[in-house]
């Protein structure tokens, strides 16, 4: 919402400077956007009268002038065709900054002839493009007076953010009216006179949609002339963005800002029939005033004559109807509609227009008779003519209600003492009337144009509350609001930077954990990838559709119906999907060699219980060169050893969980495992990037990675740990080797020798694989180590040799091993 | 009588030090104490001696003994010592070549911004709520008093999902952590004190906005909590975040139509060099406000027993103004130069006794 300074005071008598006005704008909630003042820029540029333009003794094309600006004549040269003796001119002085040349001027000499200023153009005054000559003023344009004040440019633009609730600040005397009530001044008294009708006549109305228009009036002018606007409504129209159009037009668009009220013209000689209807649209197609066509829908409100649809109403009129310089009698429309149906009709059509924004916040409704006065007086000022009477149907709505204040609640729900003579005065310059009061509240009426304060409410509570509860949160609901209107009207007048600010009271001297079990699993598993060399990466939850797929399932419930980029609409399937894309982008500023993770959501389907918490992690390229370790590609088990380092951080038993060689198509098939808890628990998988995939997606290689679904890892049980076991003999350490067909898990292998003598065998790590030319086809060696550790006493030879065979008889059971 | 001993006395003393390395010296060693060793045929021939000069010639060779012993104990030490030293002299190395490369991952500054602020408003007894991404059209919005027609829904610029099975409604990307609220009240009975951070959605995207980005929603809800304590929420939050003890804070009143009053609320800095705390400029950090009626309505809260409020701030916003970040785009590029410049360190965690 913009206006100007002088359009302001228009309806506010004050002394308040612009500063002062813009910073009250900001604090009582109509957050000023900024401030234009074109007349800082040209306040030096002064008005001067040229007393001689002789041609330049050395030049043909140029001119000695001398020019008086108010102190004294100096002389100038001046290139202009259209410089001559006698004219009025805008002058600009030495040190001046011109604004279309952006150069600053300098007293100098042009072929002998000394200049100590310049006479400008438009152009260089960055106020237009005309730069055929110097602009001439007329012949009382007063000398020495800056141009900008005489030409009336110095107005300041000021723009505001006007919040949905108040739609009444979409006006300049509803601004007005906030900033008297913040103490800045007196609101001016509006009060149009009535003008009598000269004749009865013109178009009536008929509402066949009364759920969109409860009540309209109009009024037929006859007789009028419609030219340009007089230079000041001109004025007032362009300083805030607007083009003057013609005069009856341009009084529809200052009534929309001065006021709030959007209006609407009608040529009557163009209209078809003596009865304009307001009914739902039924598929015409209208041409708007933009030159736009719309196809109207049942649920829009249509003004139609007998020919068909002359306006969408309250939205854009129509192109037919339109009043242009050959109209000479005028119907003005000024109505009430529903708020709802605007918003919906506007975003239907995407029309955004100043009629529309005001309609869809609310209108002030008590305002149309006095409205349609106004209207009348400045068209016959304007465009003489005259007045028909004032015509209208439905009526109008009951908008009056009361709310109440405990001036208790001020301090108890808005923390501050204000007084309440100080409470009730500011409601009272806001328009609320005093109704009654007492000692400990006041009950105001409030004023046709807030809609904002005591509306209906409406609730939209959740299904699966209890009927009681919800009854009675209801009920409490009905009885706070309004007065937690009224006591937010008092603190914003008086600045909310008045409230003091409390410190929140302590519920327990030691604040209880902040974060559940999961959130500091995730917390740990931040910590223990990025110590293990991964950088974490925030990646998008959502990407392009045809990659996604290649990761995963792309259910059509998560495509987005309005994606912002055609290749960021479908949620991934999981966050590796999304880094697999950031490593390219890497690689592609030269640093393929990158370890990343991310933890975030993957996504399932479109219900909440869909999406799951994973950590993932990648790698690419090859490890880092030194000179002590060998440069090496990257491989699957460094994606494994993250993946077990991050494991072995959150507690998790590595021995209860089943590693088998199948994972998501995505993964190598022959160098990727899926992790398990129990047979159904998917936890994890880890592997080397599809090369098919690296291909496709043009990704660098090669490139390894695991995902963990943290939602899967259990909560950690808070029990007390069981003493410590620290056996006082030296534990025994036996190598054994194995040949195995090379289709044996080494798992099997490993599980096998440790449940062969649980209470002696403590560990068994495999610390060698063969396979090559010296074993059968086939057999793969596995080597491992297994610790016995004694309890009560020195084990004998005999009691090692026993345990050994126990070991090799069980892996040769469990796997068809024989000792190497 | 014992010239014998005082022979190898000297004989061996002087066999040692000649002795240069340990095979030399292992030679005199077994030439003297040796099975075939000159003291030990000595020891041996003791038994010949006549009785009267038995006793003094076996304590003068039990001196001897000792005194070869320990003499051949001294040139070993001696002998291995210099050894040492002799092989420490080859054994150099460069101290200044790089040692074996140990890669470190860094946190990145979201995460360590979320982990301040759960910090923080922790300290405060807000503990940390999550919620999903995609939401129900109620959570997001109805529960939260914007209607379907509501204006304020036209500013949230939504992302759209297909409605969920059976249903009409589409599902959406929340635009903001404010679902978390709702299902916090729906899922506890006040008191509460809890913040709600995570992925917020807009359909929007230039500089200054990225179509994902991340909120941290905060709502206490007590019997006696007036604006006033929304006020010294923020004011200690900011405060301690930016650690700027005297940071200028600024309240204006504003609309959110979850809220009422509702509040803007400005940090003091200087627009130019992006200095935090002076300057005379005001920047927009984050909205907060009493909570709306209608949304404890919609909750099963009763308002007449039951106040509080709410805020909501923009995590990357805040983070860029901690750490003079410019833009807000390389915040998602997963770029690891900028990864490195910008991350933490992992085994730093926010700990309010360490510093936040």
């Amino acid at each position: 919402m913009k206006f100007t300074l002088s359009w302001l005071k228009t309806h506010l008598q004050t002394d308040a400077s612009l500063e002062r006005i813009t910073d009250t704008l900001t604090n009582i909630g109509l957050e000023l956007e900024g401030v234009e003042n074109r007349g800082a820029a040209l306040a030096p540029f002064r008005i001067a009268h040229v007393l001689e333009a002789a041609p330049h003794p050395n030049a043909d094309r140029l001119r000695a002038c001398r020019v008086d600006a108010g102190d004294g004549v100096v002389s100038v040269v001046c290139g202009a065709p259209n410089a001559h003796t006698g004219m009025k001119a805008v002058f600009a002085g030495p040190g001046t900054f011109i604004p279309g040349t952006g150069t600053t001027l300098k007293v100098g000499e042009i072929r002998g002839v000394t200049s100590a200023g310049m006479l400008l153009s438009a152009r260089e005054m960055g106020l237009g493009e005309d730069h055929s000559g110097i602009i001439e003023l007329p012949a009382d344009a007063p000398v020495g007076v800056p141009y900008v004040q005489w030409a009336g440019l110095d107005d300041p633009v000021i723009e505001i953010s006007v919040t949905p609730n108040r739609g009444d600040c979409f006006s300049v005397r509803g601004v007005a009216r906030d900033l008297a009530a913040a103490g800045l001044g007196t609101l001016k008294p509006f009060a149009p006179s009535v003008v009598p009708p000269a004749f009865d006549g013109g178009p009536r109305w008929e509402i066949a949609f009364p759920e969109a228009c409860p009540w309209i009036i109009g009024r037929t002018i006859r007789g009028v002339k419609n030219s340009p606007s007089p230079k000041w409504l001109q004025d007032r129209l362009t300083y805030i963005g607007l083009r003057p159009i013609n005069a009856l037009v341009d009084v529809t668009n200052f009534f929309t800002f001065d006021l709030g009220r959007p209006l609407h013209v009608f040529d009557v000689a163009k209209l078809t029939g003596g009865v304009l209807t307001l009914r739902r649209g039924a598929g015409e197609t209208m041409r708007a005033l933009n030159g736009k066509d719309y196809v109207l829908d049942p649920e829009d409100c249509a003004i139609c004559d007998a020919a068909g649809v002359q306006s969408i109403a309250g939205v854009v009129g129509g192109e037919a109807t339109g009043c242009d310089e050959t109209t000479t009698t005028v119907f003005v429309e000024c109505a009430l509609f529903d708020p709802v149906r605007i918003a919906r009709t506007g975003r239907r059509h995407q029309i955004v227009s100043d009629a529309r924004q005001r309609f869809e916040r609310g209108i002030d409704p008590a305002l149309m008779p006095d409205a349609v006065e106004a209207a009348t007086a400045l068209i016959l000022e304007l465009c003489g003519g005259e007045p028909g009477t004032v015509t209208a149907a439905g009526q109008e709505p009951h908008w009056q209600r009361d709310a109440t204040m405990r001036f208790a609640r001020i301090a108890g729900f808005g923390g501050s003492d204000i007084p309440a003579d100080e409470a009730v005065g500011s409601l009272e310059r806001l328009g609320f009337a005093v109704r009654a009061r007492d000692e400990s509240r006041v009950t105001v009426a409030v004023p046709s144009w807030r809609n904002d304060i005591a509306a209906p409410i409406v609730l939209d509570q959740s299904p699966g509350l209890d009927p009681a509860k919800a009854a009675a949160a209801a009920a409490g609901c009905a009885e706070v609001e309004a007065e937690n209107d009224l006591i937010e009207e008092v603190l914003r007048l008086r600045g909310l930077d008045a409230v003091p600010p409390v410190s929140l009271p302590r519920e327990s001297p030691v604040p209880a954990t902040t974060l559940t079990p999961r959130q500091q699993r995730t917390a740990l598993a931040r910590r223990t990838l990025a110590a293990a060399g991964l950088m974490e990466c925030v990646t998008f939850s959502f990407m392009a559709r045809s990659d996604a797929e290649r990761f995963g399932a792309v259910p059509d419930a998560l495509r987005l119906l309005n994606p912002i980029a055609a290749d960021l609409d479908q949620l991934r399937p999981t966050p590796l999907a999304t880094l697999a894309l950031a490593a390219k982008r890497n690689a592609a500023r030269g640093y393929s060699d990158v370890a990343l993770f991310e933890i975030g959501p993957a996504f399932a389907v479109d219900a909440p219980e869909g999406q799951k918490l994973v950590a993932a992690g990648l790698r690419s390229g090859a490890t880092a060169r030194n000179w002590l370790t060998p440069q090496r590609p990257v491989d699957v088990w460094d994606a494994k050893n993250d993946l077990w380092t991050l494991l072995t951080a959150l507690g998790m038993p590595l021995e209860s969980l089943q590693v088998t060689a199948e994972a998501p198509a995505f993964l190598h098939p022959g160098r990727s495992g899926v992790v398990r808890q129990g047979p159904k628990t998917e936890v994890s998988y880890f592997g080397e990037i599809h090369p098919r995939l690296l291909l496709a997606l043009d990704l660098p290689g090669p490139m390894v990675a695991f995902e963990l679904n943290l939602d899967a890892i259990p909560d950690p049980k808070r029990r007390r740990k069981a003493a410590a076991d620290l056996p006082a003999f030296q534990p025994i350490r036996r190598d054994f080797a194995f040949l195995v067909d090379a289709t044996v898990p080494a798992d099997n292998v490993l599980r096998a020798a440790r449940g062969a003598e649980r209470s002696l065998i403590t560990n068994v790590a495999l610390f060698d694989v063969y396979a090559g030319d010296k074993l059968p086809e086939g057999k793969t060696s596995l080597a491992i180590e297994v610790t016995l550790q004694p309890r009560e006493r020195t084990l004998t030879d005999v009691e090692i040799e026993a345990a050994c065979q126990k070991v090799v008889a069980a892996v040769a059971k469990a796997t068809g091993a024989t000792l190497r | 009588m014992n010239d014998d001993l005082d022979a190898l006395k000297t004989e061996t003393d002087a066999a040692l030090a000649a002795a240069a390395d340990m095979r030399a010296w292992d030679a005199v060693r077994i030439a003297v104490l040796g099975r075939n060793g000159s003291l030990t045929a000595m020891l041996r021939d003791l038994g010949k001696v006549p009785p009267e000069q038995k006793k003094e010639r076996g304590i003068a060779l039990n001196q001897l003994k000792e005194a070869l012993t320990g003499a051949i104990e001294a040139r070993r030490v001696t002998l291995e010592d210099a050894a040492l030293d002799a092989r420490l002299m080859t054994e150099r190395i460069d101290p200044t070549l790089p040692p074996r490369p140990r890669d470190t991952g860094l946190v990145h500054p979201i995460a360590r911004t979320m982990e301040e602020i759960a910090a923080i408003f922790g300290a405060m007894g807000c503990t940390v709520v999550d919620g999903p991404d995609v939401e129900s059209d109620w959570f997001n919005f109805s529960a939260l008093n914007i209607p379907a027609h509501h204006p304020a829904r036209a500013d949230h610029d939504t992302f759209y999902l297909p409605p969920s099975r059976g249903g009409s409604t589409p599902a959406v990307l929340r635009t903001h952590t404010s679902p978390g609220q709702i299902r916090t009240m729906l899922s506890q009975e006040p008191p509460i004190r809890v913040i709600v951070t995570g992925r917020t959605y807009r359909a929007d995207h230039d500089a200054t906005h990225s179509p994902m980005f991340h909120q941290c929603e905060g709502l206490v809800i007590d019997r006696g909590m007036t604006l006033g304590h929304l006020k010294g929420v923020l004011i200690d939050f900011l405060r301690t975040f930016f650690a700027i003890s005297d940071l200028p804070v600024r309240f204006r009143a504003s609309y959110f139509p979850f809220t009422e009053p509702s509040m803007e609320v400005d940090i003091g800095w200087n627009r130019r060099t992006g200095e935090l705390g002076r300057g005379g400029d005001w920047l927009e950090i984050l909205g907060s406000g009493m909570v709306h009626p209608r949304v404890l309505a919609n909750c099963g809260i009763d308002p007449r027993e039951w106040q509080g409020f709410a805020w909501g701030l923009g995590v990357e916003r805040i983070t860029m103004l901690k750490h003079g970040m410019a833009d807000l785009r390389p915040f998602y590029e997963s770029d690891v130069r900028w990864l490195r410049h910008y991350g933490f360190n992992p085994l730093a965690p926010t700990m309010l006794h360490e510093g936040v």
